[in-house]
């Protein structure tokens, strides 16, 4: 892959595919799903629930869980594959060149330890630092992520925090062993609008300093618009658009990319009706051959109900779509 | 979208259709498929169905009456077991001191073992349910109220409540109406010593249920509160009361044979298992073994079965297993 | 869209809803063995604190804000699931805080109906979905033929595009949008003139949000129906409303026609919250920075309870809580508004560019 200088990018993900078997069945969750992330660049994957978004971050920071499990392609971390690491290697992994920041920010910290020791805690497991010098770097953290008086607060539980302070909480911990790649799952979805803002403007601004590619998963379109550079939309599984913010937000190239920015409510568009895009995300056992859109697709033809089409190039962005199949 | 009347009208299932629509997704689903898939609860299953029928069908089942007294012959006491030296084929496991064919009275004792234990269950889950219903619906001083009642009790053994019962009774009635009470007073014992469980699981489920939208759902509409309990509430908690009550059954039966070993259970006309147990207890050691360990082989089988049964569907029945 | 001065002067046709003065407050004491030992005192949560609003017949009235601020507190006032501590609640002219037994309150449970936030915990998940819909037309007894109950729940199905056979199958056999389509058939089977919606849509992803938001509307113009509409997310409320209140930690801060609180936000904190949702047109517009968090509700700023997170406060707003002024088509509660203190100059030296 060329890149600028010859940099490999940090995140690559080749041809992954998650499967769930079941009993009545085999369910594939992650059909064929391929991306990669620079450094310092922000991916934001969007999509509705069920089409696989969570799943992806899950499989990529090895969190996945059983009977869930990668049944096909690589993820390679820095040019190494870590798929099918073993639990030893993959725990040291995580957090010092993998993060992970969910969602909730009340199940993500634990209760019953302050702050201050959880930080410690993940610094140490990390880094060679004594017991002081980590405690001086978590609070440098706190103030880094903005909790006010941070040497009082580090000594602080959790429910001692408010919602917004706790995800601020959640990315320090994320930060601390200044890892390479930090995944963000519907990092603000539980947060009020206001508290939102602070909240991606904060992990923007902090990976952009620590150099860190951050994959951005949510449903929110409005926070990709925001924060991500390039932006992919998923649906049943597979990747249907991928590229800059700009030009998957504007003009759209997948019908149902178009159809999603159409039944956003905007202030200021004035509009009898949203668009609306009809019938619902197929579930996993029912997805349709040829491309998984098509039952609902406006713009649907004969080839889209067999084939399934793979990510195109289409000027300056990609897209799996026949309509813009130039040999056809 | 016009509405089609025939297809309307055939919306609305009768109670055959549902009754079978229901049976279709219970064996479809993955409570069974569960059961299917492990050995030890189908075993269970099956020993817990033989010692049922066994008891259920004893009087056609069993090859000697043994509550006739009639019947009985001294001349057949104290017989082994038919395959050991001195056994007769007539009395399979050996007979006990009256000449009563042990293998019967395991199968009469079975019967009065489950009579009492599923009945003692039943009064204590509808009697733990409903106040379990009512206090975490209701809350307020009823629940205190009902929770200290509930505190209290705990503090008690079945075994004390049951002696205690027995006693108070025993001053209050003649020996003859004692003895015909005896038997409800037994039931009584085992059943106040078992509804604390249910009524606090239920409560605490009702007390989640309650804060659900499909609830408050109802009162905006104007559902009668008793309705909103019985109708929304109670079929949404009634998961975990099945697996107490299964696992209760196992200990109420235990309960009734420690009584009855101790000589304050059931009469002793009519023995239990545990009665059997504690008769041939004074044989044990003078080598008449078989009076004693049958008995209490059954026994076990009986309460290992349903515990495992109990085991099995509570975590068939635990959404987050699954 | 009605005009403003129907809205304001009352003079037109009595509004269906009208709430004066609305407050609840909740006892959060911690329980009395704690107090005698802590020494802690008394608790109260000012849930809703004064709130006064009207709702004109087949209009649609929304209640933004974020957490705490008592919105989804007032949706349970005004439909009767709590008794306000204090205040009055008028539907079509009756005023329901005087109403206390279930057989008075009947006759106005069948006109109003409420649809909730979580399609997953809305429905009885052990009941049939004809059931479920069926329960108005039984408690109500407003048909007695099972045949013509059936028929009903069938029609009512078809009205929120599902289909009557759906009635056979169980919750859990719908997926979300789905769910919530069920609710709305439940709440319209007693053919009720209001409903209260309790960010019903806050739950769903987008695509299916649109759909349910065309639907509300699509019944609203073929039924009559009036809305209450809470939502935290302002872009819904922007689609879909006629009339609009903000809320903050208990009272309302502004309010009025949607287009004039949109187009023209006066209280600080509407320009807060319209700034902070995220730009979708990536027009880089300029605004002004959120700060702050939103305070815990037990025991809120004195006076406006605004002005910690307020650019523009003042001694009085530390003191004194704002009483209501006109500001154009709207109602503010804002010293600095009611001052005159918010030229325009003053706002721009706020403003900051995107980072």
């Amino acid at each position: 892959m060329v890149r600028d200088g010859g940099r490999r990018p940090i995140l690559e993900v080749r041809d992954l595919k998650v499967e769930f078997p079941t009993r009545r069945g085999t369910l594939v969750a992650v059909d064929g799903v391929s991306f990669h992330i620079e450094e310092g660049e922000v991916l934001g994957v969007v999509g509705e629930s069920g089409a696989g978004k969570s799943l992806t971050g899950a499989a990529v920071i090895g969190l996945l869980e059983p009977p869930g499990r990668i049944a096909a392609g690589q993820i390679l971390l820095d040019g190494e594959r870590v798929d099918h690491l073993p639990y030893e290697r993959m725990r040291k992994l995580r957090g010092k060149k993998i993060a992970m920041v969910f969602q909730d920010p009340l199940t993500s910290l634990n209760p019953l330890y302050t702050v201050g020791r959880q930080l410690v805690e993940t610094i140490l497991t990390h880094e060679d630092l004594s017991a002081g010098a980590a405690r001086g770097r978590a609070v440098e953290l706190l103030a880094e992520v903005g909790i006010p008086s941070p040497v009082q607060r580090i000594d602080q539980y959790p429910h001692q925090f408010s919602g917004g302070m706790r995800q601020r909480v959640v990315i320090a911990l994320a930060l601390c062993a200044n890892p390479r790649l930090v995944i963000a799952d519907e990092p603000t979805t539980a947060l009020d609008v206001s508290i939102q803002a602070q909240i991606i403007r904060l992990l923007k601004r902090l990976c952009e300093e620590h150099g860190a590619a951050v994959m951005l998963i949510t449903h929110d379109m409005g926070v990709i618009a925001e924060t991500a550079d390039r932006v992919a939309v998923m649906y049943a599984g597979r990747i249907v658009e991928i590229g800059p913010v700009r030009e998957v937000i504007r003009h759209a190239r997948h019908p149902y990319t178009h159809g999603l920015m159409g039944s956003i409510p905007v202030i200021g568009h004035d509009l009898e009706r949203l668009v609306q895009i009809e019938g619902t995300m197929p579930r996993l056992t029912e997805i349709p051959p040829g491309c998984p859109f098509h039952p609902r697709c406006p713009a649907a033809f004969e080839r889209c109900r067999h084939e399934r089409p793979e990510l195109m190039p289409v000027d300056g962005s990609t897209a799996a779509c026949w309509l813009h199949d130039r040999a056809a | 979208m016009a509405t089609r009347p025939a297809e309307i009208e055939g919306l609305a299932l009768g109670r055959g259709a549902r009754l079978f629509d229901g049976l279709r997704r219970f064996f479809d689903g993955d409570v069974f498929y569960s059961f299917r898939r492990s050995p030890v609860t189908v075993v269970s299953f099956a020993v817990t169905l033989i010692l049922l029928l066994a008891a259920l069908l004893a009087p056609s089942l069993a090859p000697h009456n043994t509550y006739d007294v009639a019947s009985l012959d001294l001349v057949n006491a104290f017989r082994p077991p038919a395959w050991a030296d001195g056994g007769d084929p007539r009395f399979l496991l050996g007979t006990d001191d009256q000449g009563r064919d042990v293998l019967s009275s395991i199968m009469f004792g079975l019967r009065i073992s489950l009579l009492v234990g599923f009945v003692a269950v039943m009064l204590a889950a509808v009697v733990g349910t409903l106040l379990g219903l009512l206090s975490g619906y209701l809350g307020g001083v009823l629940d205190s109220v009902i929770m200290r009642i509930a505190d209290v009790q705990l503090t008690f053994p079945a075994i004390l409540i049951a002696l205690l019962i027995d006693g108070i009774v025993g001053t209050l009635l003649s020996p003859a109406a004692r003895r015909d009470f005896k038997i409800y007073v037994l039931v009584a014992a085992i059943a106040a010593s078992l509804w604390v469980n249910f009524a606090r699981t239920v409560r605490g489920s009702t007390m989640v249920e309650k804060n659900k939208e499909y609830v408050q759902a109802a009162k905006v509409i104007g559902v009668h509160p008793g309705l909103i309990m019985l109708r929304h509430v109670l079929p949404n908690v009634l998961g975990p009361v099945l697996v107490i009550a299964t696992l209760s059954l196992a200990i109420a039966i235990l309960t009734e044979a420690t009584l009855s070993f101790l000589g304050v259970g059931v009469p002793v006309t009519r023995p239990s298992l545990g009665t059997l147990i504690r008769i041939g207890n004074d044989f044990l050691f003078s080598g008449e073994w078989w009076m004693t360990i049958f008995p209490g082989v059954a026994l076990v089988l009986l309460v290992l079965a349903v515990n495992l049964l109990g085991d099995w569907l509570r975590d068939a029945l635990n959404p987050k297993l699954r | 869209m009605a005009p403003a001065a129907d809205y304001r002067s009352g003079k037109a046709a009595r509004p269906l809803l009208r709430v004066a003065g609305l407050t609840k407050h909740f006892d959060v004491s911690p329980p009395l063995l704690s107090r005698l030992l802590g020494g802690g005192g008394r608790a109260t949560l000012r849930a809703v604190d004064g709130v006064s609003f009207a709702i004109p017949r087949g209009r649609t009235f929304s209640l933004v804000g974020e957490s705490g601020c008592g919105k989804s507190t007032v949706a349970r006032l005004v439909v009767g699931l709590y008794q306000p501590t204090r205040g009055t609640i008028e539907f079509d002219g009756v005023d329901m805080t005087r109403l206390r037994t279930r057989a008075e309150m009947a006759p106005l449970r069948r006109r109003m109906q409420m649809i909730f936030q979580d399609p997953y915990a809305s429905l009885n998940p052990r009941w049939r979905v004809l059931d479920i819909i069926a329960e108005p037309l039984r408690v109500h007894r407003l048909l007695d033929d099972g045949r013509a109950v059936a028929r009903r729940v069938g029609e009512l199905l078809e009205q929120v595009r599902l289909s009557a056979r759906d009635g056979d199958k169980f919750p859990h056999e719908f997926s979300g949008g789905q769910r919530q389509r069920i609710s709305v058939a439940r709440a319209l089977a007693s053919n009720p003139e209001f409903l209260v919606c309790d960010e019903p849509t806050s739950a769903l992803d987008v695509s299916v949000q649109a759909q349910i938001l065309n639907l509300m509307r699509d019944l609203q113009r073929e039924l009559g129906l009036s809305y209450l509409f809470i939502s935290h997310d302002l872009a819904v409320v922007y689609h879909i409303s006629d009339y609009l209140g903000v809320m903050y930690l208990g009272r309302l801060v502004e309010w009025g026609p949607a287009r004039a609180v949109f187009r023209n936000p006066q209280h600080p904190y509407t320009r807060m919250l319209l700034d902070a949702i995220p730009d979708l047109e990536m027009s880089g517009r300029r605004r002004i920075p959120v700060a702050g968090e939103v305070p815990s509700p037990i025991s809120p700023p004195a006076g406006c309870h605004f002005h910690p997170r307020c650019p523009f406060a003042n001694e009085r707003c530390r003191r004194e809580p704002p009483q209501p002024v006109a500001a154009g088509a709207s109602q503010v509660r804002c010293h600095a508004v009611a001052e005159g203190r918010l030229g325009e100059e003053v706002i721009r030296r706020e403003l900051v560019a995107p980072s």
